[in-house]
């Protein structure tokens, strides 16, 4: 059974917050929700399905179900980090599928910038995860654990920082025009080269932002999209991975993409040549890169010169990416972009993305997530949308 | 460009039945990797259950050297810049760790490396790697 055309995004909302010490975390989510379900024309009271991760206060979906008000007949609260709501988006359809919900509302919100928190710090988990006595002597933090994934990168294929600086220059050409974007002006190459190191390769300007904020997204059963006044944006295939270290036999030189993007790929009956759009994950630039690669929109290796001159830039190169300034320029609320990527990729296919950055007629689009840390474990999660 | 290495404090290491053995082993200048009893292949991190097939597993010493699969110098994560590696180890395995006593500017991918061990807060001995002479 596939969940292709079998439920449609209805409702896309991104917090406009990016600093918010006063408001609690529960009531961004109810934020976010109350925006989605506007955006849609959808009332609470419709909502029978409700998903969350783990940066929703309390225990799973009890705590925020119970503080939306909500009386959910479905709940999922899968926590893949950074790539859970795009695990979502396909859940909730596999859920409408097969009868289990109608409506089906995804709630983000987090406030990491108020609480100080920063890429190199070590990362909060909780006791007894099985692989923190083994690493945490070595001081991982989360910008090394890609820097040693890029520098990986580098010595097999001989990727440069020049090449990973482009994918900043693309996210700051679209942030410049995102009002509610963090880091507003246009950056070049040199810029990023010359911004302090941070983890060898990876300077503090291939480091995506540190904000407050949130995003929730309604899927709801195709009958449902049609009797409502929005643009009809189908789910047309999803895959999910997770990637480790392979039992001690570690390979940096892909990402859970090569096996999340393949599944999404083969439900949706398309190929990468066919998106218009692609809102790909980027904690930090080498993020984007390989998953471009693994994804197929280049070979494996050759993602370095794909991204170079402007060839991620909306109206300028082949794969507009990240049209709202991604996490790298515009929003990473919660330090989790999956959801703002799912939300950017709505707005392509509805034809309400910044005049500036809007792909011409765009109906099909992509958004890829990768949750966790990608040097050493982390979920992968690809989603193909199209407009009906 | 230059980075001497700087000893950096170590936190207490975790002590429970996973690790014990481990830490008994280093103490006493050796690195230990586990290896399945059914299918006899080699993983690490260590498990009590084989990652491969779930059979039990049992320690085995390594010989403590290896080739750097990947390095990183974090430069802006605390007072002191310290090297993040993956080593491959001989045996087949790549644990995550640190380069230490040498110039981490000098550190390439593929550089051959052995064993050292340093004390943490409550005297465990953490393997780390050292840069082969020559
Ligand atoms: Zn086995």
């Amino acid at each position: 059974m596939s969940i292709r055309r079998k439920a449609c995004i209805a409702g896309a909302y991104e917090h406009p917050t990016r600093k918010a010490p006063d408001k609690t975390v529960a009531q961004l989510h109810a934020e976010c929700a109350r925006g989605a379900l506007e955006d849609a024309g959808l009332r609470l009271q419709d909502v029978d399905g409700y998903f969350c991760a783990g940066d929703a206060p309390g225990l799973g979906a009890n705590s925020m179900a119970d503080y939306l008000g909500l009386r959910p007949r479905h709940v999922d609260s899968t926590d893949t980090g950074g790539s859970a709501y795009l695990v979502h988006v396909s859940h909730a359809a596999q859920a409408i599928a097969m009868g289990k919900c109608n409506v089906a509302l995804i709630t983000l919100a987090g406030r990491p910038r108020s609480e100080g928190s920063s890429g190199v710090a070590p990362r909060l988990v909780g006791a007894g995860t099985p692989d923190v006595p083994w690493e945490a002597p070595y001081a991982p933090v989360t910008v090394n654990m890609y820097a040693l994934a890029a520098n990986r990168h580098m010595h097999e294929y001989g990727t440069t920082s020049e090449q990973l600086a482009w994918i900043k220059v693309a996210a700051a050409t679209h942030a410049q025009h995102n009002p509610n974007a963090m880091l507003r002006e246009p950056v070049t190459v040199d810029d990023v080269l010359a911004s302090p190191m941070i983890s060898d390769p990876l300077h503090r300007l291939d480091c995506c932002v540190v904000s407050d904020g949130g995003g929730a997204l309604v899927v709801v059963r195709p009958e449902i999209a049609r009797s409502l006044k929005r643009p009809v944006v189908n789910v047309l295939g999803a895959g999910e991975a997770i990637k480790g270290q392979l039992n001690g036999q570690v390979d940096l030189t892909f990402s859970g993409a090569a096996w999340s993007g393949p599944r999404a790929f083969e439900e949706a009956g398309i190929k990468p040549s066919d998106i218009q759009y692609a809102s790909i994950y980027d904690s930090f630039t080498i993020t984007v890169l390989m998953q471009i690669e693994d994804l197929g929109f280049c070979e494996k290796g050759k993602g370095g010169r794909f991204v170079a001159d402007g060839n991620l830039i909306s109206g300028v190169g082949k794969l507009p990416f990240n049209t709202d300034g991604g996490g790298l320029c515009n929003n990473h609320p919660a330090n989790r972009g999956g959801i703002t990527k799912v939300i950017e990729a709505v707005r392509q296919l509805r034809g309400e993305a910044h005049q500036k950055v809007q792909v011409r007629d765009c109906s099909l689009a992509l958004a890829q997530g990768t949750g966790g840390l990608l040097g050493s474990r982390h979920g992968s999660a690809t989603l193909i949308m199209e407009r009906a | 460009m230059t980075t001497t290495y700087q000893d950096r404090p170590l936190g207490s290491a975790v002590h429970d039945d996973a690790t014990e053995p481990f830490f008994a082993a280093t103490a006493a200048g050796s690195l230990r990797i586990k290896v399945c009893i059914s299918c006899r292949k080699p993983h690490w991190y260590p498990r009590a259950l084989c990652p491969y097939c779930l059979g039990d597993t049992e320690w085995r010493e390594a010989t403590g050297k290896g080739g750097i699969y990947s390095v990183s110098v974090t430069r802006r994560a605390g007072p002191i810049p310290y090297a993040i590696a993956y080593v491959r180890l001989d045996e087949g395995v790549t644990m995550l760790s640190n380069i230490v006593d040498c110039d981490l500017d000098s550190l390439r991918i593929g550089q051959r490396v052995h064993v050292v061990f340093k004390p943490a807060e409550d005297k465990a001995m953490i393997p780390m790697f050292a840069p082969d002479q020559g």
